[in-house]
């Protein structure tokens, strides 16, 4: 389990927000995540890469609570996460998450696609949920588009979008499911930088992408994933200049070839 | 065989199609003309049927089963009273239809395994048996118990019986609905209760309200099995003015066009709407 808990220095001093412990899941006889163990501090961006299939959407899904796990338990703070209703929304308000195909809600306004959880969920007045709504939508450069329908916009408007509404809810940390592979290639760089500047401000990111340029700029800690199984946790001078293992080895050269 | 058994599988696709020729129309003129030509010849085989059978024609007597003028007064007759009955009936049915319905498509998509149990029972029972029977089953037994008159026996009866399919409308719908919807709305911290009233029926309503129209229809339609427990609707009440005057020619085809009028000016008015709203985007 040592071997397995991240390696940055820095972490030392910082508190532990998220813990996997053991934790395992199954699809019927399918094994879909296997002893997951993993720590993730309060301010640090930890990135997720694998083949596909490897299990990265089944782990950061199972923080939340969009998949449920057999095995194992995920601590949030030390205490660990309940499976009741009430806990469960809990948890999903403290822990926000960007979908690889944005989810927004298509029958009302960009503006009310951010205010609906806040309104609901939070109990802020309509007017706190406007005024922080558009403090978000000028954070994400998307201002002016708030009175239109999520189909008006482009798929990289959108999914910025939708880390505007998960941002409205204060999360402590946010969950990213490759946010960008269902973009354009040139509506990438745009999310990228939202999330780059998210990081530097403190946010506690778990991020499955294939970006390895995003990783490499902002990553604290990489960790490799195979057949539903953590295979290496390192720093990113570390993980991309010499894994240890040799499938993450595989994986590098084959992701960085393109 | 053909050419195109030689060519590989990949060819196939570039080909353009040909016209489809049994639905190409040069001119409406000619389906204005098969229309005249069916009309004309069922007439003529009405005609000559009643004519074999020496039926005696009495259409001026029928307008007095739609209204009166009494002194300047004007009263309704037997037919639009029982016509109102029948939109009673159809109005009343339809809103605890969609009720019943909402409530067995929420139950068979729950985890609850009683829930569940429940709305298979139902929805199995209800398509397995005849209307009629159903009727019975409430008219003898239901009724009795519960104590509600005749009315509300029909209107039971057909508000269960219509349910069963407002359920698969309804649960239809609400599966049309991206599983992601669901998933946002559960990250952002919703309760069920509120993603299905913020999230998901207002995505579905707009998919479950056409095929709901049609309910309304078949409503209206089903709605005349209720003359069997003697409520006086649109078809009881030409079956009393038949028992009366014996035109059961003249009578039955009033009734069958009356219901006709409506279920077609209904269906006119739903797409009207649609072509509306579709024009709204
Ligand atoms: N609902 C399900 N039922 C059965 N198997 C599933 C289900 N969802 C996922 N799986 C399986 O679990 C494994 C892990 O899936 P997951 O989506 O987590 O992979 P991933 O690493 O995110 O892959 P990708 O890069 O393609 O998104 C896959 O082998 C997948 O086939
Ligand atoms: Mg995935």
């Amino acid at each position: 389990m040592t071997e397995l808990s991240s390696t940055t220095d820095s972490n030392a001093d910082r508190k532990e927000l998220l813990k996997f412990n053991g934790v395992g899941k199954w699809y019927g006889n399918f094994c879909a995540l296997w002893d997951i163990n993993l720590t993730v501090h309060k301010g640090e961006r930890v990135v997720v890469c694998g083949p596909s299939g490897s299990g990265k959407s089944t782990m950061i899904r199972c923080v939340n609570l969009l998949e449920s796990y057999e095995a194992g338990e995920i601590l949030i703070d030390g205490s660990p996460i309940k499976n009741d209703p009430k806990s469960m929304q809990v948890i999903r308000r403290r822990v926000g998450m960007v979908f690889q195909n944005f989810n927004l809600f298509p029958h009302v306004t960009v503006l009310q696609n951010l205010m609906l959880g806040p309104i609901r969920n939070l109990k802020v007045s309509k007017k706190e949920a406007e005024e922080t709504a558009m403090h978000y939508l000028e954070k994400v450069r998307i201002a002016e588009q708030a009175k239109k329908y999520p189909s008006q916009l482009s798929g990289g408007q959108q999914q910025r979008v939708a880390i505007a509404r998960s941002l409205c809810m204060h999360p402590e940390a946010m969950l990213f499911d490759e946010p960008t592979s269902a973009l354009d290639p040139e509506m990438i760089s745009g999310v990228l930088d939202i999330m780059v500047e998210l990081a530097e401000g403190g946010m506690t990111m778990m991020v499955v992408t294939h970006e390895m340029g995003f990783a490499k700029q902002v990553a604290d800690t990489m960790v490799f994933m195979d057949h539903g199984e953590i295979v290496e946790v390192a720093p990113p001078a570390e993980f991309f200049t010499k894994p240890k293992s040799d499938r993450t080895e595989l994986f590098l050269s084959q992701i960085l070839q393109h | 065989m053909n050419t195109n058994s030689s060519n590989s599988a990949g060819d196939n696709k570039i080909r353009p199609k040909g016209p489809n020729l049994l639905f190409t129309r040069k001119s409406p003129l000619i389906d204005i003309a098969q229309l005249l030509i069916l009309g004309g010849v069922t007439a003529w085989v009405i005609y000559k049927g009643a004519q074999a059978m020496q039926y005696n024609w009495q259409w001026y007597r029928v307008d007095q089963f739609f209204y009166r003028i009494v002194d300047g007064e004007l009263i309704w007759g037997a037919l639009m009273k029982g016509l109102m009955v029948t939109f009673q009936i159809t109005a009343v049915s339809m809103v605890l239809s969609v009720l019943i319905g909402l409530i067995t498509a929420l139950l068979r998509m729950s985890n609850s395994f009683s829930g569940k149990l429940i709305a298979n029972v139902y929805l199995e029972a209800i398509r397995n048996t005849p209307l009629l029977v159903q009727l019975f089953l409430f008219y003898f037994i239901v009724a009795p118990i519960v104590g509600i008159d005749r009315f509300w026996t029909g209107v039971l009866c057909l508000s269960f019986f219509e349910g069963s399919f407002a359920a698969e409308i309804i649960r239809a719908g609400i599966q049309s609905v991206h599983r992601g919807q669901n998933e946002a709305a559960k990250a952002l911290g919703f309760s069920r209760f509120n993603s299905y009233r913020d999230v998901i029926l207002p995505q579905a309503v707009p998919i479950i309200l056409p095929p709901m129209t049609g309910l309304v229809i078949n409503l209206i339609k089903h709605s005349a099995i209720v003359s069997v427990i003697a409520v006086a609707d649109l078809t009881t009440e030409g079956l009393n003015i038949i028992s009366d005057t014996f035109m059961a020619f003249e009578i039955w085809f009033t009734v069958a066009g009356i219901y006709l009028v409506v279920t077609v000016s209904l269906s006119l008015f739903v797409s009207w709407l649609e072509s509306r709203a579709m024009r709204g985007r």
